[in-house]
């Protein structure tokens, strides 16, 4: 079991590696979804252990929510196309504390 | 039966909140009605309520009704009751006559105005809390009534609140008869403390068994009672106030500033005069106030060139007179002077705002003149007021009711010939000031035209009011003269008997003086402004001039004690250290405020690492637990 572990634990540090060091947004979401899959595989190595069926139900619960929250994602990385011509995640910070309201 | 002198009070109160409420939706014309109308049913009830009391004959004609508990605090009760006696009786009449003719008047001044039933509005209530003060049958009731007057003089002289001099002198008169005001609160408390009531009748009847005359507590809490009366009444030292209440509508300054409120001073002392008597020395000092009043002011009358300013001087210095009365011991003369001065003021304030009406809001004499044959009947009734005030001898009313001061002032017992002589040199002075005044808006050459001759609403009051200040002096006619004596005799049942002269020759050897001095006064403003021959160096372009044009310099001695130290205190204020511990924290607020701010830079990769990391550090920290 440790070594199946194991697997998923290198599977998640890919994952966040990934969404640290990359600047391109989709390559993000990518690294997002292998964690999630990560830890829905360690759902899974713990079901099959305890000979318990709750593993898998999660696994689909994270699958469904992982669906949902790829579509919504992918939306809003159309729109951020759209409005800069760029995928670059450095690009957008427009949602920032301005200079001008330094003091209030 | 007796619950309908309840609507004295209540109808002006009534019409006050009927305009209040509903003012804006109502058309002018009714706004008119329902104010005159109210205060005139008033009238007529105070005359109904009059009639009853004469047939009665004596003070089994007083009548109390209690209308409810106001309140009842331990064995402490205050209730709504108002009581009618010979006193409250006078003073309901001047304020309800007076007053219906000063709303009858206004309601041509006025009708250009915006404010126009604001202006009745304010002045129904000034009428309901006058009728209040002078009904009410407990110092607390009385009270109420007082701060309510004070209320609306500060709302009516600040009425044209657009010019800030205006708020300047409303907030001043305010302030400073609040001074009084203070300590007659006090006075009450002391009051309240020794004889747990309120009640007048039963307060003044216990002060009398309790108290020696003459002793501490009586003179300590007629002190305070007097303060309050000095600063409503506009006498030494809080009468700063009054002069610059003149920035009203002429009207206020008629019925709040000259008949009615600016007496409540003189009632006061007269409802409480069993207090006072226990307190002699206090007495002289009333007297002592008058008189000193009355020549101060009158010197700075002769030297004013705001024809109201003018008036309102001689206000201060004709109170004087029964301030002066007042501290003689002469109560009904101080009543009867109080009457006769409400109806020659009110007739002189109403004709001088007409005046001023008519000329395009012209306040300065030298350049009037000449408006005797453009404005006769202004002219004519002005004329009529003016005699009055000057107290010429025999026709007018004035003349009745000052003699009587001034013969009671050398004759009564705690008279003497110093208190005579400052009232004879007073009398002299307002004589020279009031035809001066008159000689110079109505004779000479015309410098501003008017504008048209005043309506009718305008005329009637005025003639009314004329014919009052001629013949009402004959219902108390000096000894000498006539056995009339209807004034006193209805008085007789409030004030204890009054002091009758120790011989018909002294009177007639004092009457004969005021009638010469009044009548030399005249001749001299004769003189001086009519023919303007030979004016005395100090009546022009002399240093004096300016001293005396400036009210003796009183505003300027409180401007320099208490005016700048307090606005200075205020300002230091402003930067004291309570402040600077809120300023502190708000800093310290601030500060992290905008440290924090610097970590949202909106880069979604600095983000995440901050997460990573603060993660690795809460999982490192569970690990190591």
């Amino acid at each position: 079991m440790e070594i199946q572990l194991l697997l998923a634990g290198i599977l998640f540090l890919t994952g966040l590696a990934g969404f640290l060091v990359r600047r391109n947004i989709i390559f993000m979401l990518m690294s997002i979804e292998i964690m999630l899959n990560s830890a829905g595989l360690a759902f899974i190595i713990a079901g099959s252990h305890w000979m318990q069926t709750d593993g898998q139900v999660m696994f689909i619960f994270i699958l469904t929510v992982s669906a949902a929250e790829v579509s919504v994602g992918l939306a809003l990385i159309l729109q951020m196309y759209h409005h800069y011509r760029t995928l670059d995640a450095d690009a957008i910070n427009k949602l920032r504390d301005s200079k001008d309201n330094e003091n209030i | 039966m007796a619950a309908y002198i309840g609507l004295i009070p209540g109808l002006p109160l009534l019409s006050f909140l009927i305009i209040a409420l509903f003012g804006k939706f109502i058309h002018r014309r009714l706004i008119a009605y329902i104010a005159v109308g109210s205060v005139s049913i008033s009238a007529v009830l105070t005359l109904i309520a009059g009639m009853a009391f004469l047939k009665s004959g004596s003070s089994e004609g007083n009548l109390t009704h209690v209308f409810y508990t106001w309140m009842t605090a331990g064995d402490f009760t205050a209730d709504i009751s108002l009581k009618i006696d010979a006193l409250s009786l006078v003073f309901c009449f001047v304020i309800t006559f007076v007053g219906a003719l000063i709303h009858l008047y206004s309601v041509e001044f006025m009708k250009d105005d915006e404010g126009f039933g604001r202006f009745f509005a304010y002045m129904n209530l000034f009428v309901c809390s006058m009728l209040i003060l002078v009904l009410a049958d407990n110092l607390l009731l009385l009270y109420l009534g007082w701060e309510g007057v004070g209320l609306c003089s500060y709302l009516l002289i600040g009425f044209w609140y657009k010019d800030p001099v205006n708020n300047y002198a409303a907030r001043k008169a305010f302030i400073v008869t609040r001074i009084g005001d203070t300590f007659m609160i006090i006075g009450l408390f002391l009051l309240f403390i020794h004889f747990n009531t309120l009640n007048i009748d039963s307060l003044t009847l216990q002060a009398t068994q309790a108290w020696a005359p003459g002793s501490a507590l009586p003179i300590i809490s007629a002190i305070l009672l007097l303060m309050g009366a000095v600063g409503k009444s506009a006498q030494l030292p809080l009468q700063t106030w009054l002069p610059d209440a003149m920035a009203g509508p002429s009207p206020v300054s008629a019925l709040i500033h000259a008949a009615t409120m600016v007496t409540a001073g003189v009632y006061l002392i007269a409802r409480m005069h069993a207090l006072f008597s226990l307190a002699p020395i206090v007495l002289t000092a009333i007297a002592i106030i008058g008189a000193a009043t009355l020549l101060i002011a009158g010197f700075s009358a002769l030297n004013q060139h705001d024809l109201k300013r003018i008036l309102a001087y001689s206000t201060i210095s004709q109170i004087g007179y029964m301030f002066l009365a007042l501290g003689v011991g002469a109560w009904s003369a101080a009543i009867f002077h109080f009457m006769i001065h409400a109806f020659f003021k009110a007739l002189l304030f109403l004709a001088a705002g007409s005046v001023i009406l008519l000329l395009h809001e012209e306040h300065d004499i030298f350049r009037m003149g000449g408006l005797r044959k453009k404005l006769p009947v202004i002219f004519i009734t002005f004329l009529i007021g003016g005699a009055s005030l000057s107290a010429l001898p025999l026709i007018t009313a004035g003349f009745y009711s000052k003699d009587e001061i001034l013969w009671l002032s050398w004759s009564s017992p705690t008279g003497s010939l110093w208190l005579w002589m400052a009232g004879i040199a007073g009398a002299l002075i307002t004589s020279l000031y009031t035809f001066r005044m008159i000689f110079i808006t109505f004779f000479g050459e015309t410098k501003t035209e008017p504008a048209h001759r005043p309506g009718l609403l305008m005329t009637i009051p005025l003639v009314i009011l004329a014919s009052l200040s001629l013949v009402a002096g004959f219902i108390e006619m000096p000894e000498n003269l006539g056995p009339v004596r209807l004034f006193s005799h209805l008085l007789d049942t409030v004030f204890p008997p009054g002091h009758t002269g120790e011989s018909k020759g002294q009177e007639w050897i004092f009457q004969l003086l005021s009638a010469v001095i009044s009548i030399g006064g005249i001749y001299m403003a004769y003189r001086f402004f009519y023919r303007k021959s030979g004016i005395p160096g100090f009546l022009k372009a002399h240093p004096l001039e300016n001293f005396f044009h400036g009210g003796w310099g009183f505003d300027w001695i409180y401007d320099r004690i208490f005016v700048r130290p307090l606005v200075w205190l205020a300002d230091a204020d402003k930067n004291d250290i309570i402040d600077r511990i809120y300023v502190f924290i708000a800093g310290i607020t601030g500060f992290f405020g905008t440290l924090l701010s610097r970590t949202q830079n909106g880069k979604l990769r600095w983000y995440s690492i901050v997460l990573t990391a603060g993660i690795v550090v809460l999982l490192a920290i569970m690990l190591t637990l």
